[in-house]
């Protein structure tokens, strides 16, 4: 048995409402988790509702609860497909769309998003390479993702589809050059230029020292 | 007693429902002159359609019929009904009130025999039952109506539908040259009494009102409980007649939605609480209510009624606002789609009726009143900060079930009668 002193402090961190400041200062549109009122109709709206672990309103409700860890490490945000469902129908008007992406950028500058959750290595993948050249190779965004879980799986993967790419390929569609070296935009310097700004902009923003940018 | 005549110390209340009725009546039996204004046929407004009204189960022929009793009694008021104000001059203690008289086509003479009615082939879908059936074009409003006169609907006039009207009638009462007139008075005071209208369910897009015959609304429903109502007091489905003996009532329908009604409309829980009670009565132990809410609303005393309705086995409260309604084709029942926030369980509940416990807007903002009032951002009437003696009166100021609307009536006939003191004061 600790102190009474400690015991007080024990029962204050459990109700405080840290972490809730915490998704205030850090989450995009995080100052209108606590307008919620708690009514289930984002829950009710979403398509994916049955396959996330937590619905919108269930998220919220862990903020102000402190599950820092529980909420920080969610899939949900990664599932959310921004049909703004949740958001039209929502009585108290929150953005709910914004505050899940909110969530998600926050949760990965952090480091404590899912690392093998799909949607996350589909974002990590997507940013790395349209900030690469300044442009999409789609060719090797797809590859990429067929072989993420390996070399075989890779293969059967591209097998599977090979009709497709075929198809692709006959259309014009697809230039199997593209994987040598691909096309860039005019001005990449440029492009890395304004990037690197606009994370030091959003630094300054937030008060964070660097701009976290590898998962 | 000289013949009635409005004078500077008149009072003119606006809105013949039960806000307007009780406004009249206690400037009136406290001696006061007053013009009592209505723009439907009848008095008695939403109120005459209810069956019962909480939280003592009242049949309004109780509750209003004594008001319409205590009205009929007075010398102090005169009422005029199908009349609307579209002008307010002046200031207190001296307004000049401007109405204009719908022509009713049907006079004094008439002895509500019901003769017109027979002869009369034309229906028009009926107001008094929010179009849930037709009724002929020369009615009677409803049995307490007030005045006792029927009413030839305008549609056929200038048709045989209206000269048949008028050779069925024995007593020479349909006059069918009757215009519409204006007509000019003068008042101290005014008290404003328009009360509410039902939100425009077809607006909440995902409960599809007005797609699916088997999603109604809260009055809806009120009027198929009620004997006098279309159904003679059948509680059964639009789509096929049967009866609804499992009914879904679903909370905050346009309520406490930003992108409906701001406002929580305070009567819709006890409203839906009442209903179950209905259900009850008509199906007992066959029936099931299933509420869906946020929060349960059962303001100040009415706790104790929320309780008794908790205790029911036949009553289910799911702690969830509805996500959607979707239709099943073969049957047409309305099934529910949602997360019940207990537990965050999704639910897909199939009812034979969906209730939309429908939320309350004022029938006229306060910004469209011909006078130069406020109003909240829900369009309610907030009082004049100039020192008109305009006063809003009942659910034109608020949304307020019977008995907090007679309260506030009340509060403003008291207003009223000390400007007219304060005018008849200074003119003696």
């Amino acid at each position: 048995m600790g102190a009474p002193n400690e015991l007080n402090l024990a029962a204050l961190a459990k109700y405080s409402n840290d972490f809730l400041r915490e998704v205030e200062a850090n989450v995009e549109e995080g100052e209108w988790v606590k307008m919620c009122m708690q009514c289930g109709v984002c829950a009710g709206s979403c398509p994916f509702g049955p396959d996330w672990e937590h619905s919108p309103q269930k998220i919220f409700m862990m903020i102000r609860a402190g599950k820092r860890q529980e909420v920080l490490t969610s899939d949900s945000m990664w599932m959310c497909t921004s049909c703004y469902n949740c958001v039209v129908r929502c009585p108290r008007k929150l953005p709910i769309t914004q505050i899940m992406h909110g969530l998600a950028t926050y949760a990965h500058r952090l480091g404590l998003a899912p690392k093998m959750q799909p949607t996350y290595q589909w974002s990590l993948q997507f940013w790395d390479n349209c900030t690469r050249t300044g442009r999409v190779n789609e060719l090797k965004l797809t590859l990429g993702l067929y072989f993420k879980e390996g070399f075989v799986a890779g293969v059967k993967k591209a097998w599977a589809l090979r009709g497709i790419g075929f198809g692709l390929l006959r259309a014009k569609r697809l230039n199997p050059f593209e994987l040598i070296r691909g096309h860039e935009c005019k001005d990449k310097a440029g492009i890395h230029r304004m990037l690197k700004k606009a994370q030091e902009i959003e630094a300054r923003r937030l008060k964070i020292p660097q701009f976290k940018t590898e998962g | 007693m000289p013949e009635l005549v409005a004078t500077e110390q008149t009072i003119l209340v606006v809105g013949g429902g039960i806000s307007g009725m009780t406004a009249a009546l206690e400037a009136a039996e406290c001696g006061k002159q007053v013009i009592l204004v209505e723009s439907s046929a009848t008095l008695g407004g939403r109120t005459a359609l209810l069956y019962r009204y909480f939280p003592k189960l009242c049949h309004p022929t109780c509750g209003l019929e004594i008001n319409l009793r205590r009205i009929k009694a007075s010398r102090n008021i005169r009422v005029y009904t199908l009349a609307e104000v579209t002008r307010i001059d002046g200031r207190s203690g001296d307004y000049t009130v401007s109405l204009k008289l719908t022509p009713r086509y049907v006079n004094a003479s008439c002895t509500a025999c019901g003769d017109c009615a027979k002869a009369v082939a034309a229906t028009i879908p009926n107001p008094w039952n929010y179009g849930l059936d037709r009724i002929t074009a020369a009615y009677l409003p409803h049995a307490m109506a007030y005045p006792q006169r029927f009413v030839i609907d305008p549609s056929i006039i200038g048709t045989p539908e209206a000269d048949k009207a008028k050779a069925a009638c024995r007593y020479g009462a349909v006059d069918l040259e009757m215009k519409e007139e204006t007509l000019t008075l003068k008042a101290a005071a005014v008290i404003w009494a328009t009360g509410w209208k039902p939100y425009d369910a077809a607006k909440i897009q995902p409960y599809g009102y007005g797609r699916f015959k088997n999603v109604i609304t809260s009055v809806e429903f009120e009027r198929l409980a009620d004997p006098h109502g279309p159904t003679g007091g059948r509680i059964v489905r639009p789509s096929d007649g049967k009866e609804a003996k499992d009914v879904a009532f679903i909370q905050c329908a346009g309520s406490r939605d930003e992108n409906h009604l701001r406002h929580c409309s305070r009567i819709c829980c006890m409203a839906s609480l009442k209903q179950t009670r209905f259900m009850r009565e008509a199906f007992g132990e066959a029936a099931q209510s299933t509420i869906y809410y946020i929060d349960i609303r059962a303001i100040d005393r009415f706790e104790d009624f929320y309780k008794q309705v908790q205790a029911d086995p036949h009553v289910r409260f799911i702690k969830s606002k509805v996500a959607r309604i979707e239709e099943d084709r073969a049957s047409a029942d309305p099934v529910l789609h949602g997360v019940d926030t207990e537990g965050y369980l999704r639910y897909a509940n199939r009812h034979d009726l969906a209730v939309l416990a429908i939320g309350m807007e004022p029938s006229v903002r306060g910004s469209a009143i011909p006078a130069t009032l406020g109003e909240d951002s829900s369009g309610f009437l907030v009082p004049a900060l100039d020192g008109a003696a305009i006063f809003g009166a009942g659910c034109a100021t608020n949304a307020l079930d019977v008995n907090r609307a007679v309260q506030s009536s009340t509060a403003a006939a008291l207003r009223a009668i000390q400007v007219v003191n304060r005018s008849a004061r200074a003119e003696t």
